[in-house]
């Protein structure tokens, strides 16, 4: 859905604005009809089951969903006695937000922590750089043998990434050609995230859709191809550049298992990876694991919490295949 | 483009050049993600399949040794555990993560208050990292002061070792994966099916369909592509679960060894042995590619 946003002529709309608008409308006081009709359930018994079925469900999403959220927050202040209770408390008798601080500072969360973000950050400015390059090439360059290059990358994604683990792992030991080991460097995790044929796809669908004529006719004004892409091209993918953007963010803040094999030394690890390290050597108080927990979910929380809608909105695009 | 030269007999070798070079310029584009492509995804694939038939100690140059991989794996007792673990891991998380979230898109779907509210703490988990979810999860299945066993005992049921006993340990690994990651079919599901027609229903309704037969013969039917689909990219996810195990039961305990912990502990712990890795993550592929051939196929056919 989100790669069939009509391209807006005025890059200087914000893309988003409008959107909400119409989803609310669309969703919102039973525009559509489902397998209850409002009748049904606005009247007499309906009402009522309508209202009882509300709060069961409401309940249930705040259980299985939130609490355990709530419960990684709340214990990280509890002190490590009341922590260690046979029968948990379920709301903290004692306050320690300090745990936070401590575990910021004594389990170095504060290096891993910029690690991440660094990770994060670069990876995602070098994805977005080469996948652009990339999907501009094949959409408005149009080069010899473009649906072959487009062709291999795509099936790419036939490969669950696991298969790959040893021999891309052994590739980062010593890239060919250039005989380059990146482990335990950024780049071990930049350079394979770049790989990823999704995200091109997706630009690339989306630059299609930009008229030809738009490009020719700066083309005349003298624009050169990277002028063009710069100042006509990229104003007008910001909708699909920020869904790209946030998932490639996302994915690197979540991954496990690369980082894991790529980045052995401590001082180069993910949060995760690092969290992971610790909760194994029983050195740490619980409670500041629990602490390193929340610090580490705070963005990705945040990052939700502003974007759901272009998050949401991407993920049901993708499951339906553009 | 051809604005300038169209029609014009002298245009044929400029308009060559001028192909040349925009050719030249697209592959300089294009140059940094294909090598990306070519060091990190295709070169690896070509590796991985050479790599099964070869001995690496990185001592000496690799040398072939035919398929002594594959029986040095097929002869390891873990072997047969680990695709059986797999496969009841799938097998479980299939029901759960099947199940759960076409009923709760369902519920979400036929809400008329709080669907915000819905949508977003159902996908909460799956934003935050594995890791969190993981260890979150290792402390509530504490047999002794874990909350879940809290719970049985507040409600009078015996209490559970969880992940230490052989009998609960596979299904509370799924009990985790499925939390963490029910959301994003669950939203998948939610899409479909506000995407199904409205008068499907209302029709259904004036020939006197119950709720019941309405959801039998309206909804259902109507969300088979998605379903069939998310069965087969979930077969293909949980095929290939390592965190769970790997931060929950570690990497020896037979009753949970998957596939890929196999695979990382014999490239990384135990044995050290990149070929017999390499030769289980290609048996793993080609078990993998059989249903993402068969996802192909029911995706193409759609459009």
């Amino acid at each position: 859905m989100t790669i069939a946003t009509p391209i807006r002529p005025l890059p200087a709309t914000p893309p988003v604005a409008p959107a909400p608008r119409r989803r609310r409308s669309a969703s919102g006081s039973g525009a559509t009809r489902t397998l209850f009709s409002e009748v049904e359930i606005s009247r007499g018994k309906g009402r009522f089951l309508y209202w009882l079925t509300l709060t069961l469900v409401f309940l249930l999403f705040l259980a299985i969903f939130i609490f355990p959220l709530y419960w990684m927050f709340s214990s990280a202040v509890k002190t490590p006695e009341e922590y260690a209770q046979p029968d948990p408390t379920l709301f903290p008798h004692t306050f320690v937000p300090e745990t936070y601080q401590l575990a910021w500072d004594r389990m170095r969360i504060a290096k891993f922590f910029a690690n991440t973000a660094f990770y994060a950050l670069g990876g995602w400015l070098i994805q977005l750089v080469f996948q652009v390059a990339v999907a501009y090439a094949l959409s408005k360059l149009r080069p010899i043998f473009g649906k072959v290059v487009l062709g291999l990358m795509l099936a790419s994604l036939m490969l669950p990434a696991t298969a790959l683990l040893i021999p891309a792992y052994l590739t980062v030991t010593d890239v060919p050609i250039f005989g380059w080991n990146l482990l335990n460097t950024p780049w071990a995790l930049w350079l394979p995230a770049v790989a990823n044929a999704f995200n091109i796809y997706v630009l690339k669908r989306f630059f299609d859709q930009i008229p030809n004529d738009l490009l020719d006719s700066a083309a005349l004004d003298g624009a050169g191809r990277f002028r063009v892409l710069w100042s006509i091209v990229l104003p007008l993918s910001r909708p699909v550049l920020g869904v790209v953007s946030i998932f490639s963010i996302v994915a690197i803040w979540k991954d496990f298992i690369w980082p894991l094999l790529v980045l052995q030394d401590p001082e180069t690890q993910t949060l995760s990876v690092a969290l992971s390290r610790l909760a194994s050597t029983s050195q740490v108080p619980p409670t500041q694991l629990m602490a390193g927990l929340a610090i580490a979910s705070v963005p990705m929380i945040v990052v939700f919490l502003i974007f759901q809608r272009s998050i949401i909105g991407g993920l049901a695009a993708g499951s339906m295949k553009g | 483009m051809a604005v300038a030269t169209a029609g014009r007999p002298a245009g044929f070798r400029s308009r060559l050049s001028r192909k040349i070079q925009d050719n030249l310029m697209a592959y300089a584009f294009m140059a940094g993600g294909i090598a990306c492509f070519a060091f990190f995804s295709w070169y690896p694939l070509v590796r991985g399949v050479i790599l099964s038939f070869q001995q690496i100690n990185f001592v000496t140059d690799p040398y072939w040794v035919g398929t002594d991989n594959f029986t040095a794996i097929f002869k390891d007792p873990l072997f047969v555990t680990a695709w059986k673990n797999t496969l009841i891991f799938t097998g479980i998380a299939l029901i759960f993560g099947f199940l759960v979230p076409l009923a709760l898109s369902i519920l979400i779907n036929e809400m008329r208050h709080l669907k915000g509210f819905f949508r977003v703490a159902v996908y909460l988990p799956v934003m935050l990292p594995p890791i969190v979810g993981v260890l979150l999860f290792r402390y509530f299945y504490d047999p002794g002061f874990g909350l879940f066993n809290t719970i049985l005992r507040g409600v009078g049921l015996p209490e559970s070792q969880w992940t230490q006993s052989s009998k609960t340990a596979m299904i509370s690994l799924v009990l985790v994966s499925t939390w963490a990651n029910l959301g994003g079919a669950t939203l998948m599901y939610l899409a479909a099916l506000q995407s199904i027609p409205g008068d499907l229903y209302e029709a259904a309704e004036l020939d006197g369909a119950s709720a019941w037969r309405r959801l039998r013969h309206v909804t259902l039917p109507q969300l088979r592509f998605i379903m069939l689909v998310l069965l087969l990219l979930q077969i293909i996810a949980t095929m290939q679960v390592f965190i769970e195990p790997y931060q929950l039961t570690g990497t020896s305990n037979p009753d949970t060894v998957t596939v890929m912990v196999l695979i990382y502990r014999y490239a990384f712990t135990v044995n050290q042995d990149f070929g017999m890795a390499a030769a289980m993550s290609v048996l793993l592929f080609v078990v993998l590619g059989i249903f993402s051939a068969i996802y192909l196929r029911v995706t193409r056919d759609r459009d």
